[in-house]
């Protein structure tokens, strides 16, 4: 029966009696007559079989292009994903649950959950995690809107973070009426001087990406000093791989951390579903804004898990609430807990580790090619800017070989490397670019 | 049960990445990490016992009965899934050429054509992630409408105060003052009120229709055109479009922007509480309003999230408008609203409607008489439930009703289930009167006893401590 | 339910107890009942100002939030930080839980008499 309705029509008609009713139209005799829809006024296709539908995605599907490599990051990372990772989360139990409101029996969403914040707390050095956000982007957006009071509403946001993201914090404090600042950059990187000139009391945080949006390292803790000699907070926004090997956030100064977590076990998959992760010092706890899970103990003594603080939450504070969100992406925290419990700290240091040294490596061949160099100097992380002549015909020769190269930004292409490239991979593509350059 | 932590063993773990076939490179000093991070060390065997034993903790739609009104909760066919698990769709990058990734841009193009089409607006975004998110984005949609015109003056959003909490945390994160309305008795828009706060500083109206009681407001028409005169655009919340679409549509009723649920109405799952998404339609003239991303695009305007959206949810999510076509999203709608009223009559006469008439896709139940004379509480009531393998309805909202529990059983239900599930409330009904003590302690036989929340709020333990 | 006679109240629960020009403010018997398990006290800062039928901080409990509203203007001069630890307080000893203490009180609501407030809650109950 098309709709996955299990009744049958002699069923319907049976229970359209049962509640003294003859026809549909009667349980719509609310709903102005001249409103409803009559046959023929939907103008949708008809219905099809599931083998039919299959067949019709397929061929959608397949009018995408998917690469063998891709050299292309800028925010959405080409990570290799462990077999366990992808078929855990698709257990149709974990799939068909809604947000886990009846603890006792959504226990295993629950500690799921939990888990996953102790990872992202166990990552980036905070107390404190929520239960995920919808993606890096609205994570920054939800992290600037907490550290806002009544007298600190500005925002400066480093020209070096990813343009969405500086795009959504710009959407979020168009809606709450606040200004947000873009610090611009220098070398690639934040302005520091640049940011001691806006610094003054009306500055409620101030964002910077790490590494940023060129693949650069930040002087983080230079920027969590000035901001903090103004009585500013500071959010900065990390890759959490690097976080495999990098200074967590809370030892870089941070009071709150947050980021995209889609490297963390979810493919590409044309921008989303992504994770955004967000996490702060206890002192901020109560602001932090979505679920979080909390354990206590049930009424038998045993361990138990809940949602906690909720009232902080829309739900209960409703107008006076600092953020509407309620679903976020708990599958996606999920598959997170899940690859970082799979990786291990050795496998999350070697993925890491991995991405940087093939970028390193991709950017060393790219520049014996004649007319390429680094555009930015400064240590890097596995993303780099080059400036690349002939660059349309260079990238679609790679294409051609099935390599999704660089991102055009200004200034030449933004590069990407992760451990899932192998060195051969690396090679041709050098090939491939060099006999553009020299044709 | 054990936390993954508790199962690590210091120097397990596999190995899925291969030796390192360039230098290597260490970062400086100054960057470095004091040390790794405390993640769990664990082998595969453990790791998917643990996550088998999680997963026996969980009660998702394929688990069993599934009430949960505002939610929902039908059926999520595997179909959709396997359609989103294909790497033609799963291997694209965001960024990628636009000649390679025109089978995303055809999923886009032809749900919102569909979509657009179900709920009578010209336009759609995919980028909010949530119903929530939707809200937010629907609500800036009006703001930027008045902005563009240089009406400044309108400050205020009005919100009956049956809405959903959602609805006014929404309106304060677009700047905007939340005025609440009371409902009329059935919990519908109180014209006489609505009409007491409109003015030249009205921005617009959240409304949800049929309404959080499960009733369509009959005056709808009425409403929109009062919000329209004033100067005000009218916002669509589509929590509960399940129980109207294909059969009446939001665009007609005279809403200016609307935003869709997918992982409700569309059978999207609903993964434990994300991910969802909120697509937001709108009329012609807000068209030009609606979010776009900044790095793929190049355009200015608002953006709510980064790219696209929550994209495979949108496959899935158009897979089943497919499968449905023009015949079956109106029949499912009907039977969603058959479904409802089939069993608020199967269980009225113990537990009692809050309003006696026919329903839309959810009706809710006024426990309020019924704690008088038992002592037994909506939430006792709840608990018991789940004993009997059940997921509890809504509780406690609308707040517009005392003791509320609020059913939305969704047409995927056969009528089996609905008489299963009207026995079980009438036998708790009976039991509730016999033995109440029972029911406060319950429930007796699930993963948990009912946990201390008080606890877990005073002396939040909020990571596993080690 | 306790409503002692040295106190005055306000009909948005509060109460308040003026002595050498301080008034120390708290929630009453009734509100506490009302929240249930208190789980957690937002404060003001010791110098900021309140101001009569304002906000200044409020009270959780698990499945609620209240606002505290001031019963006078002025500027507050301490706060019971205990509050922070041991929000249970404002349960088991209500009026011994006080929350602030302003000073410089310029302005009082309405405020009422122990029996005139009994009354009021008997309405609200």
């Amino acid at each position: 029966m098309a709709g996955f309705i299990p009744s049958t029509r002699e069923e319907q008609l049976e229970m359209l009696k049962a509640i003294g009713l003859t026809s549909f139209l009667d349980l719509y005799k609310d709903v102005p007559a001249d409103m409803i829809l009559k046959d023929g006024d939907l103008n949708l296709p008809s219905g099809m079989s599931e083998m039919e539908v299959s067949a019709l995605m397929s061929r959608i599907a397949a009018k995408n292009k998917v690469y063998a490599t891709c050299l292309r990051g800028a925010g959405a990372y080409d990570h290799y994903i462990p077999s366990i990772v992808k078929y855990i989360p698709a257990k149709e139990e974990f799939l068909t649950a809604y947000t886990p409101y009846q603890a006792e029996m959504s226990q295993g969403i629950l500690q799921s959950i939990f888990e996953y914040q102790t990872d992202v707390c166990n990552l980036t050095g905070m107390d404190v995690s929520n239960a995920s956000v919808y993606d890096g982007a609205t994570a920054a957006a939800e992290a600037a809107a907490m550290c806002r009071d009544r007298n600190r509403r500005v925002t400066l946001v480093s020209a070096c973070a990813h343009p969405d993201t500086i795009n959504t914090i710009r959407t979020y404090s168009y809606g709450t009426n606040d200004e947000m600042i873009v610090i611009p950059e220098k070398d690639g990187k934040t302005d520091l001087e640049a940011l001691k000139a806006l610094l003054n009391a009306s500055v409620a945080s101030v964002y910077v990406q790490q590494p940023n949006f060129n693949g650069l390292f930040e002087d983080a803790e230079a920027i969590a000093a000035l901001t903090h000699d103004a009585g500013a907070l500071f959010i900065l926004g990390v890759n959490p791989i690097a976080l495999g090997i990098m200074k967590t956030p809370r030892d870089m100064g941070a009071d709150i951390a947050v980021g995209e977590a889609q490297p963390l076990g979810m493919p590409l998959s044309y921008g989303g579903p992504y994770l955004g992760f967000m996490a702060t010092t206890a002192k901020h706890m109560r602001k932090l804004p979505g679920r979080i899970v909390g354990q206590t103990e049930d009424a038998n003594g045993e361990r138990a898990f809940v949602l906690s603080l909720q009232a902080r939450e829309q739900h209960i504070r409703r107008e006076k609430a600092s953020s509407n969100i309620c679903s976020n992406q708990a599958l996606c925290a999920l598959t997170a807990g899940l690859y970082l419990s799979a990786m291990g700290p050795e496998g999350l240091k070697k993925a890491a580790t991995q991405s940087m040294s093939k970028a390193h490596y991709l950017a060393k061949k790219l520049c014996e090619l004649p007319g390429v160099e680094m555009v930015y100097p400064g240590e890097y992380f596995h993303e780099f800017v080059t400036t690349l002549p002939k660059q349309d015909e260079a990238l679609l020769a790679l294409e051609k070989a099935g390599i999704l190269g660089g991102l055009p930004v200004e200034g030449g292409v933004l590069w990407c490397a992760t451990e899932k490239v192998s060195r051969d991979a690396l090679d041709k593509a050098v090939q491939i670019v060099k006999e553009v350059l020299i044709s | 049960m054990k936390l993954i932590f508790e199962k690590s063993v210091k120097g397990r773990g596999m190995q899925y990445l291969p030796k390192c076939d360039v230098e290597e490179v260490a970062l400086p000093e100054s960057l470095r990490r004091a040390e790794a991070p405390a993640l769990p060390e664990i082998s595969e065997t453990d790791l998917s016992r643990h996550y088998t034993e999680l997963v026996k903790r969980v009660h998702g739609v394929n688990s069993g009965f599934y009430p949960l009104g505002s939610c929902t909760m039908k059926y999520n066919p595997r179909i959709d899934e396997e359609m989103a698990a294909l790497p033609g769709f799963t291997g694209v990058h965001p960024l990628a050429p636009l000649h390679a990734t025109e089978g995303c841009t055809e999923v886009i193009e032809t749900a919102k054509d569909l979509l657009t089409e179900i709920t009578g607006m010209d336009d759609m975004t995919f980028q909010p992630a949530a119903g929530a998110h939707g809200e937010f984005t629907g609500v800036l949609l009006i703001k930027q409408y008045h902005d563009a015109r240089g009406d400044k003056k309108r400050t205020k959003i009005i919100v009956p105060d049956s809405a959903h909490g959602t609805n006014p945390a929404t309106a304060a994160m677009c700047g905007y003052t939340v005025v609440n309305i009371p409902s009329a008795p059935n919990g519908c828009v109180d014209l006489e009120a609505l009409k007491a706060v409109l003015g030249d500083d009205t921005a617009g109206l959240m409304l949800t229709n049929p309404n959080t009681v499960g009733i369509f407001d009959e005056n709808i028409l009425e409403i929109t055109r009062l919000v329209h005169e004033a100067g005000g655009l009218c916002y669509y919340d589509g929590a509960n479009l399940n129980a109207v679409m294909g059969v009446v549509r939001p665009g007609d009723m005279g809403f200016d922007c609307i935003h869709l649920n997918l992982h409700k109405t569309f059978a999207t799952p609903h993964g434990g509480g994300g991910p969802g998404s909120g697509a937001v339609g709108c009329k012609e003239h807000l068209s030009e309003f609606l979010p776009k991303s900044a790095l793929m695009t190049g355009e200015e305007g608002i953006q709510v999230k980064s790219f696209a959206g929550n994209f495979l949810v949108v496959v899935k999510a158009l897979t089943y408008i497919l499968t449905l076509g023009k015949e079956g999203i109106p029949m499912a709608a009907k039977n969603a609203v058959l479904n409802a009223n089939y069993l608020m009559r199967k269980i009225q006469g113990t537990f009692e409607p809050a309003f006696d008439r026919i329903c839309m896709h959810e009706f809710v139940l006024d426990l309020s008489t019924f704690k008088k004379e038992t002592g037994v509480s909506a939430l006792d009531v709840a608990k018991t439930l789940i004993d009997n393998g059940m997921h509890p309805p809504t509780m406690y909202f609308p707040l517009i009703v005392h003791e509320a529990l609020m059913l939305e059983p969704t047409e995927t239900e056969s009528r089996e289930t609905l008489d299963w599930a009207a026995e079980v409330f009438r036998s708790l009904y009976e039991l509730a009167h016999t033995d109440p003590d029972y029911m406060h302690a319950s429930p007796h036989n699930a993963q948990i006893a009912r946990p201390d929340e008080v606890k877990a709020a005073r002396n939040p333990i909020l990571k596993y401590q080690g | 339910m306790n409503f002692p006679k040295d106190l005055k109240y306000a009909s948005s629960h509060e109460w308040v107890k003026i002595e050498n020009g301080v008034a120390t403010v708290g929630i009453s018997d009734f509100a506490q009942d009302a929240l249930g398990d208190v789980v957690y006290v937002s404060l003001p800062n010791v110098g900021d100002k309140v101001k009569v039928g304002v906000s200044f901080g409020d009270v959780e409990s698990v499945k609620a939030v209240s606002d505290l509203i001031a019963p006078v203007s002025g500027v507050v001069c301490e706060v019971n930080e205990e509050l922070a630890d041991a929000p249970e307080n404002l349960n088991s000893d209500p009026y011994g839980a006080w929350i602030i203490k302003v000073e410089q009180v310029s302005e009082e609501a309405d405020l009422l008499d122990s029996e005139a407030y009994e009354a009021h809650c008997a309405e609200e109950a």
